[in-house]
């Protein structure tokens, strides 16, 4: 019998109700329930935390980084997809 | 040292910050040999947990008997008789399977102990229980879910775990067994008696076995004196391994 190299884990927390998961960096471990408690250990210990979501690394799809400049760079070129060109009223405030 | 123990609460308190202040202090032990760096931080985790629970109950115990000491003189300043914590603790920290298996039936042992303790009528030792009880639930979990990796693993993780099991299995008895302090403290509505907690313990402990696939082994006698301080030959390296710096420079501080 060998010992296999535990699979790669990356670690999302909410830390308050209204928040949205975040990802928070990666961990090693056997199987979900370890990556879990683990995640708990490493990435909560500074309390602020209220739920934890550890998703196998391997089953995240990434876009490549070679093709960034399809990908991406189009977008920088249109100012008008920025929402600067409104007015906003003084009655409305702090947005 | 009579009279510091007329209060037999703040004896009692005493025992069980010795019993998370020893085991505690084991763990940092395994900081920076770990099996893994993911580990390494749990394993800490679960140490500062019980040297928080040694502190909280040491200054109980000396707010107890009169303010006379603080939570240092009982920590760093005291012989290792004046240590009443149950044998099992100051085992060494042998492998990885050791530390679980001890870890495993201490929090088995103390979960229970403290969900008991938070009900005692004096509602700061009460408070203290309350928080501890949360820790060591997680300690159960943590434990547990290593032993029934290492139990239900390779033959090799199987074989060390069991054997882990079968050697710290004689310190069990003496988590359970009441003396005339334990009597005292829970007759008056302030501490715990031993003796009601086996059964919780059995049931979280054979659940964990029966998952990993190992035997639980046949009790024996078993060793006992900790608590009225005799130990085994591990805790005065420890306690002298511990007590160094505060005994080479008093009040030394950061």
């Amino acid at each position: 019998m060998t010992e296999s190299p535990a699979p790669l884990w990356e670690v999302f927390i909410r830390p308050r109700n209204g928040l949205a998961h975040r990802h928070v960096g990666s961990l090693h471990a056997h199987d979900a329930k370890m990556a879990l408690l683990s995640a708990r250990d490493i990435y909560t210990r500074r309390g602020e935390t209220l739920s934890i979501w550890v998703v196998p690394s391997s089953a995240i799809v990434a876009s490549d980084p070679s093709e960034k400049e399809m990908m991406f760079e189009p977008t920088g070129s249109k100012i008008y997809r920025h929402p600067t060109f409104y007015e906003v009223p003084d009655e409305v405030g702090h947005m | 040292m009579a009279a510091h123990l007329s209060d037999p609460r703040a004896a009692w308190l005493m025992r069980l910050g010795d019993a998370t202040l020893v085991l505690g202090h084991r763990l940092t032990g395994w900081l920076s040999r770990a099996p893994t760096l993911e580990e390494d931080i749990a394993l800490a985790n679960l140490s500062l947990d019980l040297i928080g629970q040694a502190r909280a109950f040491y200054t109980r115990a000396c707010e107890l008997e009169g303010g006379t000491r603080d939570e240092t003189d009982l920590a760093c300043r005291r012989a290792e008789p004046d240590y009443r914590n149950p044998l099992l603790v100051e085992q060494p920290n042998g492998n990885f399977a050791d530390t679980m298996a001890r870890h495993l039936i201490f929090s088995a042992y103390a979960h229970p102990l403290y969900e008991k303790l938070s009900h005692s009528n004096d509602a700061e030792t009460g408070g203290i229980a309350t928080r501890s009880a949360r820790e060591m639930a997680y300690h159960l979990r943590h434990a547990g879910e290593w032993m029934v990796r290492l139990g239900d693993g390779t033959r090799l993780s199987h074989e060390k775990t069991q054997a882990a099991l079968d050697d710290l299995w004689p310190y069990v008895p003496e988590l359970f067994e009441a003396d005339e302090l334990d009597r005292e403290a829970s007759a008056s509505g302030f501490g715990v008696d031993p003796p009601t907690l086996r059964a919780e313990f059995d049931a979280a402990v054979n659940e964990v076995i029966l998952r990993a696939t190992l035997t639980r082994p046949a009790e024996s006698f078993g060793q006992r004196g900790g608590k009225s301080g005799r130990h085994s030959e591990w805790l005065g390296h420890m306690v002298a391994q511990m007590q160094f710096l505060q005994r080479a420079y008093p009040d030394a501080r950061w």
